[in-house]
């Protein structure tokens, strides 16, 4: 029972944090059992639904696509008759058939239709739809399509677009100083290119969309994306309805990386067009082949560089340019191009500088977002430049490294944001110190002088990265809480779950707010009738984003019912506290769920929306200049890597790494983005090679072809730690730190890893200059390249 | 249609199947068991992997009717109720799951690894016995956790049942 408690006259608003109690409650952090991943459970017990899984309606029409077989050419005919007349068909569409805008690009850019019409721009591209009574049906029928093309000059890869140089955006300059003078005037001085290869996200659940049409103009989407309100956007515009009338489901995606950001729309467009015009649900789930050959990937990049810097290494200007290979339209290669800029310097001071990008069209799938977004390509330009210095200075690289960091006085980007949390320096060196990189490179170095074939390599190299979407509109996110009166609490907000860990923490900040225990909560499905105009779950920014809206939710629920309290039972604001063992109300305790119901019961709303819009940033594009991130995410890796310098095959021996998440909202979540993100990061540089022939077919369409790090690939030695005590530059939802992309960047140590492997056949003189990926072809080729310089032992 | 008969998860099963009908579309599509999931189509992911009297086999590139009379196992037959079989517990408890996709296949193969390799396995023979199954998101390090953890936990669950 409850005492009724001494009266309270309370008086002005309530301060709400102060009333919340959170200043004077911290939170046990260490020694905390690690609460499994919200839908752990029933992944193991395969009860967790996928679109895929979901029950189909009756009448469920499925859909296949007609894609062009073409690179680059006009549509002279397009006979489907045999097509509509096949076993099953229900229905064929075509361009003609859209009631609305046949267009789908994410930035407005008008240049990517649903389906091609008149032209097709790359090999792949979706003609056609076909819709019939089951999978196999429409996509036999498919086949039978006849489609006549008078080709036209088609333009595949980064060389071959260069002289032309026509670009899906405008390309974006970074300058700070002027690197002319101080190039010009340089006593040591050095230029170069490196390619780096794209990368396909291989998401294991492949694009799907299931659409379910309701009365008049209304239409349901389960789509798997990172980016529903999009989806709903496209989906309006496609059909040409208002965005009210659509609502676009998504309760997880099996992975996502990036690739389900923009890449689902025209799937779920495609089924919401079919849904419409037959009035039956329509559901689309290409097979793996056709996604791989219809979706964008990671763009490739030609990075070319050119650099002055004093005799011991430190560098004094810089000049870079960063071509792209972008595709056949826009989507997101101008803020990829851009955010590939901002990382051009990864955690270096550039004195002078000037870096400018180049998102080039092609005839290829529309390269699009990845994990990193570009980010990891500027990065390899600032570590070959540091690798290149480290030769030509004949030093350690890390030590040329070291000498570079961002540090005090030298702390202005290329883009005038200050670095003011500076744990470059602090985080290397205490890696160096726990990983005995100095000893072991020692050994390494003894090793490799008495080993004619297999040779070792290690490499540490830093990460930083910047934290916010650079498009400053969309660091913006919504939630929705309900408390019901048996104490349990629903939220709903922006973001969405592909195994990222998004709505395990979410629960995590809720439970804290309202010191519920987690089990009291449930995420529902992101869903853009409840939570709208929603950002996309992208940019690491997820939790930042919408832990911070559902903490504002949670508050204003708690000062409501502290409010309730006071009121009720005579108390001042400082008298009610939320703790694990029930709401203290002056001397007694009452549980969350009583307190709930007597709170119903006296008419509190119990519902309630929370909004946040990131502080301190700003970004003006055309000048260059301003605040792009709230804060950066630090990290390093080492790597020690074998070759066998005869084959060009190697392996990952041993990584160290420490990453630094802040006030980890959930360590286990965290630790598994920054394992997970290493070796999907190292499958980038060193296995996953996309191949374009001529014609600009994609020749690695499936992972019989395209290899993706299997479970032999990974490091047997593989050391995870969580940076301690560090600086954090922002005021983040309960002191933790972004950590979806930044880890993926901590790989690049493998790359340099191979390099210094590589470069002892020349007995470390000559800069082994490894392109990404490192595959063992690449590796043996630089072998021999260094071997036949004359500069070997 | 050929109507095929099944014991799947120790429960009596019949359906219509054509003769190109894949076990994973006869499981998922007539049976309604979509714990087991389709990631590439061609046999390449192991998330399609079921057992086939005993043993882990892709049903993705299994034809339903080659399994006629067969005893099946999928994900849905591991558990006793709610209680989780040990390798699920420890998939759970290690936070061997990321996206979850790629979950039930691996389970699956890491059961059959134990019923042909034992209860102690070390972390090689884990990371060579789960060369068929990708995983996209964890990079593996804890699906090799969860899998030793649950090959010792197993051993304990052979020993309750003696
Ligand atoms: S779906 Fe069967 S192995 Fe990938
Ligand atoms: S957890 Fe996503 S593929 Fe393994």
């Amino acid at each position: 029972m409850v005492a009724v408690p001494e009266r309270c006259g309370r008086s002005g608003p309530i301060n709400l944090r102060e009333a919340c109690g959170l200043l004077e409650m911290p939170w046990p952090q260490a020694g905390r059992p690690a609460v499994p991943h919200e839908s752990a459970a029933r992944h193991v017990a395969g009860s967790a639904l996928y679109i895929d899984d979901m029950p189909e309606p009756a009448g469920t029409l499925h859909i296949a696509l007609g894609l062009s077989s073409e690179a680059h050419a006009d549509i002279t005919g397009l006979d489907l008759e045999a097509v509509r007349q096949a076993a099953g068909v229900v229905a064929v569409f075509t361009a003609d058939d859209i009631p609305g805008v046949n267009d789908i690009s994410a930035t407005h850019s008008h240049d990517e239709p649903l389906l091609a019409q008149g032209r097709v721009s790359y090999h792949g591209q979706p003609v056609f739809a076909v819709a019939a009574t089951s999978r196999l049906a429409a996509r036999r029928a498919v086949a039978k399509a006849r489609i006549s093309y008078a080709a036209l000059p088609a333009i595949i890869d980064i060389a071959a677009a260069q002289p032309g140089g026509v670009m899906v955006c405008a390309p974006m300059v970074l300058q700070r100083g002027d690197p002319a003078p101080g190039l010009a005037a340089a006593t040591m001085r050095l230029g170069g290119e490196m390619r780096c290869g794209g990368q396909e996200h291989f998401y294991l659940e492949g694009q799907i969309a299931l659409a379910l049409p309701g009365e008049a103009d209304e239409i349901i989407i389960h789509s798997s994306t990172q980016h529903p309100s999009e989806v709903q956007a496209m989906v309006a515009a496609v059909l040409g309805v208002a965005r009210h009338a659509v609502i676009v489901e998504v309760r997880r995606m099996g992975g996502a990386f990036g690739g389900k950001e923009t890449q689902g729309n025209l799937f779920a467009s495609i089924a919401a067009l079919v849904a419409r015009a037959t009035g039956r649900p329509a559901k689309i789930r290409p097979d793996r082949d056709d996604d791989f050959i219809i979706t964008g990937k990671r763009h490739d990049f030609l990075l070319s560089y050119d650099a002055a810097f004093t005799e011991d290494g430190r560098i004094e200007a810089v000049a870079m340019q960063l071509a792209a290979r972008c595709g056949f339209s826009a989507d997101l290669s101008g803020p990829v191009t851009d955010r590939a800029l901002f990382h051009a310097d990864n955690a270096y001071f550039y004195p002078a500088v000037r870096l400018t990008s180049q998102p080039l069209r092609t005839n290829t799938p529309s390269n699009t977002a990845f994990r990193g977004f570009g980010g990891p390509q500027g990065m390899l330009a600032a570590e070959r430049l540091m690798e290149e210095i480290a030769y030509a200075t004949g030093q350690d690289p890390l030590d040329v490294r070291k000498a570079n960091l961002y540090a005090p006085g030298r702390n202005v980007t290329p883009y005038h944001q200050t670095v003011s949390d500076l744990n470059g320096l602090a985080l290397v060196e205490q890696l160096e110190a726990s990983s005995d990189y100095r000893a072991r490179r020692a050994a390494i170095r003894a090793f490799n002088a008495k080993s004619p074939v297999i040779r070792h390599g290690i490499a540490l190299t830093p990460v930083k990265f910047g934290i916010s979407f650079t498009a400053t509109a969309f660091n913006q996110a919504g939630a929705l809480v309900h408390i019901y009166t048996d104490g349990s609490v629903q939220v709903n907000h922006g973001g969405t779950e592909m195994g990222q860990g998004l709505h395990s923490k979410i629960i995590e900040v809720v439970a804290r707010t309202l010191q519920v225990p987690q089990e009291a909560i449930r995420i529902s499905a992101t869903n853009t009738g409840k939570v709208p105009n929603t950002s996309a779950t992208a940019a690491s920014s997820g939790a930042d984003l919408n832990g911070k809206a559902a903490e504002a939710a949670a508050l204003t629920l708690k000062t409501r019912l502290i409010d309730f309290a006071c009121r009720h039972y005579h108390l001042k604001p400082e008298q009610v506290r939320f703790t694990r063992e029930g709401v203290v109300l002056g001397t007694s305790v009452l549980s969350f769920a009583r307190l709930a119901q007597a709170a119903y019961g006296a008419r509190v709303q119990l519902s309630a929306t929370g909004f946040y819009a990131t502080p301190d940033i700003h970004w003006d594009r055309a000048s260059g200049k301003g605040q792009p991130f709230y804060y950066f995410a630090w990290g390093a890796a080492v790597s020690e890597v074998a070759i066998d310098t005869l084959t060009g095959e190697y392996r990952l021996l041993r990584v160290d790494i420490l990453h630094d998440v802040g006030q980890s909202l959930h360590e286990a979540v965290d630790r598994g983005q920054i394992e997970g993100g290493f070796i999907q990061g190292m499958g980038w540089l060193t296995t996953e090679e996309l191949v374009f022939d001529a014609k600009g077919r994609l020749a690695t369409h499936a992972p019989s072809t395209y290899k993706i790090p299997a479970c032999r690939d990974t490091p047997p030695d593989f050391r995870v730690a969580l940076a301690q005590g560090l600086a954090h530059g922002a005021a983040t939802i309960y002191g933790s730190k972004a950590v979806g992309e930044p880890p993926l960047m901590l790989a690049i140590s493998v790359l340099h890893a191979l390099g210094d492997a590589v470069a002892s056949v020349a007995d470390y003189r000559s800069c082994p200059r490894l392109d990404a990926p490192a595959t063992p072809e690449r590796v043996l080729a630089a072998v021999r390249r260094l071997k036949d310089s004359g500069l070997g032992p | 249609m050929p109507m095929i008969h099944m014991t799947v998860n120790g429960k009596a099963v019949k359906g219509h199947a054509e003769p190109r009908t894949l076990l994973v579309e006869f499981i998922r599509d007539t049976l309604r068991l979509t714990g087991t999931h389709v990631g590439c189509d061609t046999s390449q992911c192991g998330a399609c992997v079921v057992h086939v009297d005993g043993h882990a086999i892709k049903s993705c590139t299994t034809l339903a009717v080659a399994c006629e009379g067969a005893h099946v196992t999928t994900i849905e037959g591991l558990a006793h109720g709610t209680d989780l079989h040990p390798m699920q517990e420890a998939f759970r408890e290690h936070h061997g799951l990321q996206c979850g996709y790629c979950t039930p296949g691996m389970i699956m193969s890491a059961v059959d690894m134990v019923n042909r390799k034992g209860h102690e396995l070390s972390e090689h023979t884990i990371r060579e016995e789960l060369e068929g199954n990708i995983c996209r998101c964890t990079g593996y390090h804890n699906i090799v956790k969860a899998v030793a953890a649950g090959a010792k936990a197993m051993q304990g669950m052979a020993k309750a049942a003696e």
